[in-house]
Protein backbone atom coordinates (compact mmCIF):
# COMPACT_ATOMS: atom_id res chain seq x y z
CA UNK A 1 0.00 0.00 0.00
CA UNK A 2 2.82 2.51 -0.21
CA UNK A 3 0.99 3.66 -3.81
CA UNK A 4 -1.23 7.20 -2.32
CA UNK A 5 -3.65 6.02 -5.16
CA UNK A 6 -4.55 2.74 -3.78
CA UNK A 7 -4.71 4.11 -0.26
CA UNK A 8 -6.90 6.68 -1.03
CA UNK A 9 -9.10 4.64 -2.49
CA UNK A 10 -8.87 2.29 0.66
CA UNK A 11 -9.98 5.76 2.63
CA UNK A 12 -12.80 5.56 0.38
CA UNK A 13 -13.74 2.60 0.79
CA UNK A 14 -13.70 1.96 4.45
CA UNK A 15 -15.74 5.03 4.75
CA UNK A 16 -18.98 3.77 2.96
CA UNK A 17 -21.00 0.94 3.00
CA UNK A 18 -20.98 0.09 -0.89
CA UNK A 19 -18.01 -2.47 0.43
CA UNK A 20 -20.00 -4.33 2.98
CA UNK A 21 -23.04 -4.53 0.67
CA UNK A 22 -21.10 -5.65 -2.63
CA UNK A 23 -18.75 -8.58 -0.28
CA UNK A 24 -22.13 -9.97 0.96
CA UNK A 25 -23.94 -9.93 -2.52
CA UNK A 26 -20.56 -11.14 -3.57
CA UNK A 27 -19.68 -13.75 -1.31
CA UNK A 28 -23.78 -14.84 -1.45
CA UNK A 29 -23.57 -15.39 -4.94
CA UNK A 30 -20.04 -17.84 -5.37
CA UNK A 31 -21.30 -19.50 -2.09
CA UNK A 32 -25.00 -20.23 -3.82
CA UNK A 33 -22.28 -21.28 -7.23
CA UNK A 34 -20.25 -23.35 -4.97
CA UNK A 35 -23.66 -24.97 -3.27
CA UNK A 36 -25.20 -25.61 -6.96
CA UNK A 37 -22.04 -27.22 -8.10
CA UNK A 38 -22.71 -29.92 -5.33
CA UNK A 39 -25.81 -30.45 -6.64
CA UNK A 40 -27.25 -29.44 -3.51
CA UNK A 41 -25.53 -30.99 -0.65
CA UNK A 42 -26.36 -29.68 2.73
CA UNK A 43 -22.84 -29.32 3.69
CA UNK A 44 -22.30 -27.01 1.13
CA UNK A 45 -24.79 -24.49 2.74
CA UNK A 46 -24.52 -21.10 1.46
CA UNK A 47 -24.97 -19.56 4.62
CA UNK A 48 -21.94 -21.58 5.91
CA UNK A 49 -19.72 -20.77 2.97
CA UNK A 50 -20.04 -16.84 2.67
CA UNK A 51 -20.04 -16.38 6.34
CA UNK A 52 -16.83 -18.13 6.48
CA UNK A 53 -15.31 -16.31 3.29
CA UNK A 54 -16.84 -12.51 4.96
CA UNK A 55 -15.04 -14.19 8.24
CA UNK A 56 -11.86 -14.65 6.68
CA UNK A 57 -11.98 -11.12 4.44
CA UNK A 58 -12.66 -9.43 7.35
CA UNK A 59 -9.90 -10.83 9.47
CA UNK A 60 -7.31 -10.68 6.44
CA UNK A 61 -8.04 -7.21 6.01
CA UNK A 62 -8.75 -5.62 9.19
CA UNK A 63 -12.26 -3.80 9.00
CA UNK A 64 -13.97 -3.94 11.58
CA UNK A 65 -17.31 -5.58 11.73
CA UNK A 66 -19.24 -2.36 12.61
CA UNK A 67 -18.06 -0.97 9.38
CA UNK A 68 -18.66 -3.90 7.68
CA UNK A 69 -22.05 -3.81 9.06
CA UNK A 70 -22.37 -0.37 7.59
CA UNK A 71 -23.15 -2.18 4.16
CA UNK A 72 -24.63 -5.52 5.49
CA UNK A 73 -27.12 -3.19 7.14
CA UNK A 74 -29.01 -3.15 4.20
CA UNK A 75 -29.37 -6.72 3.55
CA UNK A 76 -30.20 -7.21 7.34
CA UNK A 77 -32.97 -4.65 7.00
CA UNK A 78 -35.05 -7.39 4.51
CA UNK A 79 -35.76 -9.65 7.23
CA UNK A 80 -38.05 -7.82 8.72
CA UNK A 81 -40.24 -7.22 5.30
CA UNK A 82 -39.01 -11.29 4.90
CA UNK A 83 -40.80 -11.66 8.15
CA UNK A 84 -44.34 -9.77 6.98
CA UNK A 85 -43.60 -11.82 3.74
CA UNK A 86 -44.61 -15.51 5.13
CA UNK A 87 -47.90 -14.31 5.67
CA UNK A 88 -48.30 -15.33 1.37
CA UNK A 89 -46.82 -18.97 1.75
CA UNK A 90 -49.01 -18.63 5.36
CA UNK A 91 -52.47 -17.66 3.30
CA UNK A 92 -51.42 -19.81 -0.11
CA UNK A 93 -51.64 -22.97 2.04
CA UNK A 94 -54.61 -22.18 3.89
CA UNK A 95 -56.75 -24.65 2.88
CA UNK A 96 -53.94 -27.91 3.52
CA UNK A 97 -53.30 -25.88 7.52
CA UNK A 98 -57.29 -26.17 7.91
CA UNK A 99 -57.31 -29.78 7.47
CA UNK A 100 -54.57 -30.62 9.46
CA UNK A 101 -54.98 -27.55 12.11
CA UNK A 102 -55.14 -29.86 15.21
CA UNK A 103 -51.89 -31.63 14.62
CA UNK A 104 -49.87 -28.72 13.25
CA UNK A 105 -51.17 -26.47 16.57
CA UNK A 106 -49.90 -29.98 18.67
CA UNK A 107 -46.79 -30.05 16.67
CA UNK A 108 -45.70 -26.41 16.95
CA UNK A 109 -46.84 -25.54 20.03
CA UNK A 110 -44.57 -29.05 21.95
CA UNK A 111 -41.92 -28.18 19.29
CA UNK A 112 -41.23 -24.56 19.94
CA UNK A 113 -41.77 -25.37 23.80
CA UNK A 114 -39.02 -28.27 23.18
CA UNK A 115 -37.00 -25.86 21.50
CA UNK A 116 -36.56 -23.48 23.86
CA UNK A 117 -36.74 -25.27 26.74
CA UNK A 118 -33.83 -27.93 26.15
CA UNK A 119 -31.49 -25.50 24.57
CA UNK A 120 -32.17 -23.48 27.77
CA UNK A 121 -31.79 -26.27 29.93
CA UNK A 122 -28.66 -27.95 28.20
CA UNK A 123 -26.82 -24.85 28.63
CA UNK A 124 -27.74 -23.94 32.00
CA UNK A 125 -26.60 -27.81 33.29
CA UNK A 126 -23.25 -27.25 31.12
CA UNK A 127 -22.66 -24.22 33.05
CA UNK A 128 -23.46 -21.54 30.65
CA UNK A 129 -24.15 -17.94 31.64
CA UNK A 130 -27.49 -16.47 32.60
CA UNK A 131 -27.03 -14.13 29.23
CA UNK A 132 -25.93 -16.84 26.97
CA UNK A 133 -29.18 -19.05 28.33
CA UNK A 134 -31.69 -15.99 27.35
CA UNK A 135 -29.76 -15.39 24.32
CA UNK A 136 -30.27 -18.95 23.32
CA UNK A 137 -34.07 -19.59 24.40
CA UNK A 138 -35.15 -18.09 21.19
CA UNK A 139 -32.74 -19.13 18.65
CA UNK A 140 -35.31 -21.43 16.63
CA UNK A 141 -37.50 -18.53 15.50
CA UNK A 142 -36.41 -16.59 12.66
CA UNK A 143 -33.92 -14.05 12.97
CA UNK A 144 -36.02 -10.36 13.56
CA UNK A 145 -38.09 -12.30 15.85
CA UNK A 146 -35.77 -14.12 17.72
CA UNK A 147 -33.72 -11.06 18.58
CA UNK A 148 -36.79 -9.23 20.05
CA UNK A 149 -37.37 -11.67 21.97
CA UNK A 150 -33.67 -12.16 22.81
CA UNK A 151 -33.55 -8.29 23.84
CA UNK A 152 -36.94 -8.57 26.15
CA UNK A 153 -35.68 -11.52 28.21
CA UNK A 154 -31.96 -10.31 29.33
CA UNK A 155 -30.31 -12.28 26.50
CA UNK A 156 -27.71 -10.73 23.97
CA UNK A 157 -29.89 -9.75 20.69
CA UNK A 158 -26.22 -9.79 18.24
CA UNK A 159 -25.29 -13.31 20.12
CA UNK A 160 -28.90 -14.46 19.43
CA UNK A 161 -28.68 -13.80 16.01
CA UNK A 162 -25.47 -15.35 15.82
CA UNK A 163 -26.98 -18.54 17.24
CA UNK A 164 -30.16 -18.52 15.33
CA UNK A 165 -28.51 -18.75 11.81
CA UNK A 166 -26.16 -21.65 13.36
CA UNK A 167 -29.37 -23.22 14.42
CA UNK A 168 -30.84 -22.54 10.82
CA UNK A 169 -27.46 -24.21 9.07
CA UNK A 170 -27.55 -27.21 11.86
CA UNK A 171 -31.22 -28.10 10.77
CA UNK A 172 -30.68 -27.71 7.14
CA UNK A 173 -27.64 -29.75 7.38
CA UNK A 174 -28.70 -32.45 9.06
CA UNK A 175 -32.09 -32.12 8.47
CA UNK A 176 -33.07 -35.01 5.54
CA UNK A 177 -31.00 -37.41 7.24
CA UNK A 178 -32.20 -37.21 10.45
CA UNK A 179 -35.75 -37.45 9.23
CA UNK A 180 -34.82 -40.52 7.50
CA UNK A 181 -33.40 -42.44 10.12
CA UNK A 182 -36.15 -41.33 12.20
CA UNK A 183 -38.58 -42.98 9.43
CA UNK A 184 -40.50 -39.76 8.78
CA UNK A 185 -41.27 -39.90 5.16
CA UNK A 186 -44.20 -37.54 5.20
CA UNK A 187 -43.35 -34.30 3.53
CA UNK A 188 -45.46 -32.09 5.15
CA UNK A 189 -44.44 -33.76 8.84
CA UNK A 190 -40.63 -33.26 7.66
CA UNK A 191 -41.78 -29.33 6.50
CA UNK A 192 -43.17 -28.62 9.75
CA UNK A 193 -39.92 -29.67 11.58
CA UNK A 194 -37.65 -27.93 9.64
CA UNK A 195 -39.47 -24.97 9.75
CA UNK A 196 -40.59 -24.85 13.38
CA UNK A 197 -36.75 -25.72 15.00
CA UNK A 198 -34.78 -24.09 11.79
CA UNK A 199 -36.41 -21.31 10.40
CA UNK A 200 -35.72 -19.54 7.23
CA UNK A 201 -32.53 -21.44 6.86
CA UNK A 202 -34.07 -24.63 7.37
CA UNK A 203 -37.22 -23.53 5.17
CA UNK A 204 -34.64 -22.71 1.89
CA UNK A 205 -33.23 -26.20 2.00
CA UNK A 206 -37.14 -27.72 2.59
CA UNK A 207 -38.00 -26.20 -0.37
CA UNK A 208 -35.07 -28.11 -2.18
CA UNK A 209 -36.77 -31.52 -1.31
CA UNK A 210 -40.22 -30.59 -2.41
CA UNK A 211 -42.14 -27.63 -2.85
CA UNK A 212 -44.96 -29.01 -0.36
CA UNK A 213 -41.79 -29.48 2.29
CA UNK A 214 -41.01 -25.79 1.87
CA UNK A 215 -44.60 -24.67 1.99
CA UNK A 216 -45.23 -25.99 5.05
CA UNK A 217 -41.76 -25.38 6.37
CA UNK A 218 -42.52 -21.62 5.49
CA UNK A 219 -45.91 -22.11 7.58
CA UNK A 220 -44.41 -23.37 10.29
CA UNK A 221 -41.80 -20.53 10.62
CA UNK A 222 -44.30 -18.19 10.48
CA UNK A 223 -46.30 -19.79 12.89
CA UNK A 224 -43.63 -20.32 15.15
CA UNK A 225 -42.74 -16.94 14.76
CA UNK A 226 -45.69 -15.80 16.42
CA UNK A 227 -45.81 -18.98 18.84
CA UNK A 228 -42.18 -18.12 19.95
CA UNK A 229 -43.40 -14.58 20.73
CA UNK A 230 -45.96 -15.67 23.20
CA UNK A 231 -44.75 -18.74 24.67
CA UNK A 232 -40.95 -17.90 24.72
CA UNK A 233 -40.88 -15.41 27.35
CA UNK A 234 -43.25 -16.85 29.75
CA UNK A 235 -41.33 -20.41 29.49
CA UNK A 236 -38.29 -18.91 30.39
CA UNK A 237 -39.85 -17.39 33.53
CA UNK A 238 -41.21 -20.46 34.73
CA UNK A 239 -38.03 -22.68 34.07
CA UNK A 240 -35.80 -19.85 36.12
CA UNK A 241 -38.58 -20.61 38.63
CA UNK A 242 -37.72 -24.63 38.83
CA UNK A 243 -33.98 -24.00 40.13
CA UNK B 1 -43.62 -1.78 -10.74
CA UNK B 2 -45.51 -4.56 -9.33
CA UNK B 3 -42.94 -5.48 -7.50
CA UNK B 4 -42.47 -1.96 -6.01
CA UNK B 5 -45.73 -2.17 -5.14
CA UNK B 6 -45.05 -5.15 -3.24
CA UNK B 7 -42.44 -4.22 -1.11
CA UNK B 8 -44.04 -1.08 -0.54
CA UNK B 9 -47.17 -2.92 1.00
CA UNK B 10 -44.80 -5.53 2.86
CA UNK B 11 -43.15 -2.68 4.79
CA UNK B 12 -46.52 -0.47 5.38
CA UNK B 13 -47.85 -3.74 7.07
CA UNK B 14 -44.15 -3.98 9.33
CA UNK B 15 -44.41 -0.15 10.07
CA UNK B 16 -47.72 -0.79 11.29
CA UNK B 17 -46.88 -3.88 13.33
CA UNK B 18 -43.68 -1.92 14.43
CA UNK B 19 -45.94 1.22 15.74
CA UNK B 20 -49.03 -0.95 17.19
CA UNK B 21 -46.70 -2.90 19.39
CA UNK B 22 -45.08 0.16 21.03
CA UNK B 23 -48.34 2.06 21.45
CA UNK B 24 -49.83 -1.27 23.02
CA UNK B 25 -46.71 -1.98 24.73
CA UNK B 26 -46.77 -6.22 24.11
CA UNK B 27 -43.85 -8.25 24.05
CA UNK B 28 -44.66 -9.21 20.32
CA UNK B 29 -42.02 -7.92 17.45
CA UNK B 30 -43.65 -5.98 14.92
CA UNK B 31 -42.92 -7.97 11.53
CA UNK B 32 -44.63 -10.46 13.34
CA UNK B 33 -47.44 -8.50 13.92
CA UNK B 34 -47.61 -7.29 10.63
CA UNK B 35 -47.22 -10.50 8.74
CA UNK B 36 -50.95 -11.56 11.47
CA UNK B 37 -52.09 -8.41 9.95
CA UNK B 38 -51.08 -9.22 6.49
CA UNK B 39 -52.79 -13.07 6.49
CA UNK B 40 -56.01 -11.33 8.01
CA UNK B 41 -56.10 -9.09 5.38
CA UNK B 42 -55.91 -11.51 2.66
CA UNK B 43 -58.51 -13.75 4.20
CA UNK B 44 -61.10 -10.77 4.42
CA UNK B 45 -60.63 -9.72 0.76
CA UNK B 46 -60.20 -13.90 -0.39
CA UNK B 47 -56.94 -12.99 -2.23
CA UNK B 48 -53.51 -12.68 -2.46
CA UNK B 49 -52.39 -9.65 -4.69
CA UNK B 50 -50.24 -10.59 -6.91
CA UNK B 51 -47.56 -7.83 -6.28
CA UNK B 52 -47.28 -9.10 -2.57
CA UNK B 53 -46.69 -12.27 -3.99
CA UNK B 54 -44.34 -11.16 -6.45
CA UNK B 55 -42.81 -9.21 -3.52
CA UNK B 56 -42.77 -11.88 -1.10
CA UNK B 57 -41.68 -14.91 -3.56
CA UNK B 58 -38.56 -12.58 -4.46
CA UNK B 59 -38.27 -12.15 -0.93
CA UNK B 60 -38.55 -15.61 0.20
CA UNK B 61 -36.70 -17.32 -2.68
CA UNK B 62 -33.09 -15.91 -1.16
CA UNK B 63 -34.21 -15.92 2.46
CA UNK B 64 -30.60 -17.85 3.51
CA UNK B 65 -28.57 -14.33 1.87
CA UNK B 66 -30.92 -12.18 4.90
CA UNK B 67 -28.82 -14.03 7.58
CA UNK B 68 -25.54 -13.67 6.03
CA UNK B 69 -24.79 -10.20 7.77
CA UNK B 70 -25.85 -11.49 10.99
CA UNK B 71 -23.77 -14.87 10.81
CA UNK B 72 -20.89 -12.88 10.27
CA UNK B 73 -21.33 -11.21 13.31
CA UNK B 74 -20.34 -13.87 15.37
CA UNK B 75 -16.86 -12.36 14.59
CA UNK B 76 -17.58 -9.92 17.62
CA UNK B 77 -18.86 -12.62 19.81
CA UNK B 78 -15.77 -14.94 19.15
CA UNK B 79 -14.23 -14.00 23.08
CA UNK B 80 -17.85 -15.68 24.46
CA UNK B 81 -18.09 -18.24 21.84
CA UNK B 82 -14.46 -19.30 23.16
CA UNK B 83 -15.09 -18.96 26.79
CA UNK B 84 -18.25 -21.09 26.93
CA UNK B 85 -18.20 -23.20 23.67
CA UNK B 86 -18.98 -26.67 25.18
CA UNK B 87 -22.21 -25.22 26.54
CA UNK B 88 -23.14 -23.10 23.31
CA UNK B 89 -21.97 -25.87 20.78
CA UNK B 90 -23.70 -28.94 22.70
CA UNK B 91 -27.10 -26.82 23.46
CA UNK B 92 -27.10 -25.36 19.61
CA UNK B 93 -27.14 -28.57 18.61
CA UNK B 94 -28.59 -31.35 20.77
CA UNK B 95 -31.62 -28.81 21.56
CA UNK B 96 -31.55 -28.35 17.20
CA UNK B 97 -31.84 -32.55 16.64
CA UNK B 98 -34.31 -33.03 19.52
CA UNK B 99 -36.60 -30.28 18.60
CA UNK B 100 -36.76 -31.59 14.79
CA UNK B 101 -36.63 -35.43 16.13
CA UNK B 102 -39.95 -34.73 18.87
CA UNK B 103 -41.77 -31.83 15.37
CA UNK B 104 -41.17 -34.56 13.13
CA UNK B 105 -42.58 -37.86 15.13
CA UNK B 106 -45.65 -35.46 17.16
CA UNK B 107 -46.53 -34.61 13.35
CA UNK B 108 -46.55 -37.90 11.82
CA UNK B 109 -48.62 -39.24 14.97
CA UNK B 110 -51.17 -36.82 15.59
CA UNK B 111 -52.10 -36.22 11.62
CA UNK B 112 -52.19 -40.00 12.07
CA UNK B 113 -55.02 -40.06 14.42
CA UNK B 114 -56.71 -37.44 13.45
CA UNK B 115 -56.94 -38.65 9.10
CA UNK B 116 -57.99 -42.05 11.12
CA UNK B 117 -61.07 -40.47 12.92
CA UNK B 118 -62.83 -39.14 9.59
CA UNK B 119 -60.92 -36.51 8.00
CA UNK B 120 -59.94 -38.80 4.74
CA UNK B 121 -61.04 -35.79 2.39
CA UNK B 122 -57.77 -34.30 2.85
CA UNK B 123 -56.03 -36.87 1.15
CA UNK B 124 -58.07 -36.78 -1.59
CA UNK B 125 -57.06 -33.73 -3.61
CA UNK B 126 -53.58 -34.89 -3.25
Amino acid sequence: MNNPGLSDIWVYLSATPLLGLTVTLVAYGLAYRFYLKTNGSPLANPVVTSVAMLITLLLVSGISYNDYFAGGQFVHFLLGPATVALAVPLYQQFSRLRQLWLPVLISLICGVGIAAGSSVLLARLLGGSLEVQMSLAPKSATAPVAMGISENIGGLPSLTAVLVVITGIIGAVLGTKLFEWIGVKDDTAKGIAMGVAAHGIGTARAFQVSSRMGAFSGLAMALSAFATAILVPWMVDWIQGLF
Amino acid sequence: MQFLNGITLLLVYQLAGEIIVRLLGVSIPGPVLGMVMLFVTMMIRGRAPESVEQASTGLLSHLSLLFVPAGVGMITHFGRIADEWLPITLALLLSTVITMVATALIMQQTSRWFTKTGQMQGQNDE
